[in-house]
């Protein structure tokens, strides 16, 4: 039966990592529909929750909800099963691409239309951070440290400096964790409230 | 050594990349850029072809470049490193830490992170939307048929939900920017 369980956990999310293009968000609707309602697996509250955490916790979300879903239904080779089967799809087929078409670039018409998906890109990636900006909590401090890194990391890519992302996210969370820690232990004598929450 | 550079990187693309395919291109971009694997042309090529193929575009991505840069275990091995992160803190909070996320000290961690990841995207964004249009770094050059593609686009992008309340689909952007490349810069 359990053996069972493991393919059928392989499979299946085999079969989400094949026909889910757009990644993430367009996945979670997939797994909710195939886990939740034909399987049974999880419950929709389950769903819900592992959406969250999967927003709170880094990776990619598919990821996330395969290793929540597998580790539920047969503990870690479960969770192993359903990572694996995830991957294995996109894993093929973009190693065969990869393979077969490299100096694609070179043609005209391929690389014009290229210049026009590269600006896509940067316009998607500013709806991330809009979007973003509108479900973050319109306080102080969050607001500095967005302010401060956006504009660090404007002039890093400008002028190529050799700072990486890591180390304005590491100095980030630092000083956001010093902060807490100081209000958390001083604040309360004082009677000022704090709104980092 | 290719093969620790890959697991390296992607094992930090994997812990840092919050929000998402298009959150996490900042993160690539910054890694990719500083290993020299890629330049952003090349970088852009293969965000279309993740975007176009089914599958998470992390882990499309992270396929490709381990693919050209070292062949079939640099694949295997940077795909890996990016699913990893994922997993094991998955695993960690469903085994030991049901309560770990509603720590106060993890949140406020997860808090100062959250917003300088926000910033950082946002800068990207702008940076590589600005770029496109304006050559930065070189003598000030206004590309025009990409200042048309990116108002079109735009408009599309962030029109569309006030319209009909719902957002264009990355994978329709992606299609009609590479017609009007073709139309407009052909």
């Amino acid at each position: 039966m359990k053996k069972n369980m493991l393919f059928d956990l392989f499979f299946t999310f085999m079969k989400i990592g094949l026909f889910t293009f757009g990644g993430g968000y367009a996945m979670i609707s997939i797994i909710e529909n195939t886990c939740v309602e034909k399987k049974k697996w999880i419950s929709h509250n389950d769903m819900l929750n592992v959406a969250v955490i999967a927003e709170s916790t880094p990776g990619p979300i598919a990821i996330n909800c395969a290793t929540f879903v597998g580790y539920r239904q047969a503990g870690f080779p479960g969770s192993l099963a359903a990572t694996l089967g995830v991957i294995v799809p996109s894993f093929t087929i973009i190693y065969i691409i990869s393979t077969i078409l490299n100096n694609f670039l070179e043609i005209p018409v391929i690389s014009n239309a290229f210049k026009g998906i590269k600006i896509a890109v940067g316009i998607l990636i500013l709806d991330v951070a809009v979007t973003m900006i509108r479900k973050m909590p319109k306080k102080i401090l969050p607001c500095t440290i967005m302010t401060f890194s956006l504009i660090a990391m404007f002039f890093i890519n400008i002028y190529s400096w050799k700072i990486s992302s890591i180390g304005l996210m590491l100095t980030a969370a630092a000083i956001n964790l010093v902060i807490f820690v100081m209000i958390d232990t001083f604040g309360r004598k004082g009677g000022t409230k704090n709104d980092l929450s | 050594m290719i093969y620790l550079d890959l697991l390296l990187g992607f094992l930090r693309v994997g812990l840092f990349s919050f929000g998402g395919a298009y959150g996490a291109i900042p993160i690539i971009r910054d890694t990719v850029l500083s290993y020299g694997w890629l330049t952003d042309e090349e970088l852009t090529y293969m965000i279309a072809v993740s975007e176009s193929t089914p599958g998470p575009i992390m882990v499309n991505l992270a396929t490709y470049i381990g693919s050209t840069q070292a062949g079939f275990f640099g694949a295997a091995l940077a795909t890996i490193a990016v699913v990893l992160p994922a997993f094991i803190v998955m695993l960690l909070v469903m085994i030991f830490f049901k309560t770990l996320l509603k720590n106060k000290y993890v949140q406020a961690i997860l808090q100062g992170l959250k917003p300088c990841i926000i910033g950082i995207i946002f800068a990207t964004g702008i940076y590589m939307t600005g770029n496109n249009c304006i050559s930065l770094r070189k003598n000030t050059s206004v590309d025009v048929q990409a200042v048309i593609i990116t108002a079109i686009l735009a408009v599309m992008m962030f029109g569309t939900r006030a319209i009909w309340k719902k957002k264009i689909s990355p994978v329709m952007l992606i299609v009609i920017s590479a017609c009007l490349g073709i139309i407009l810069e052909g």
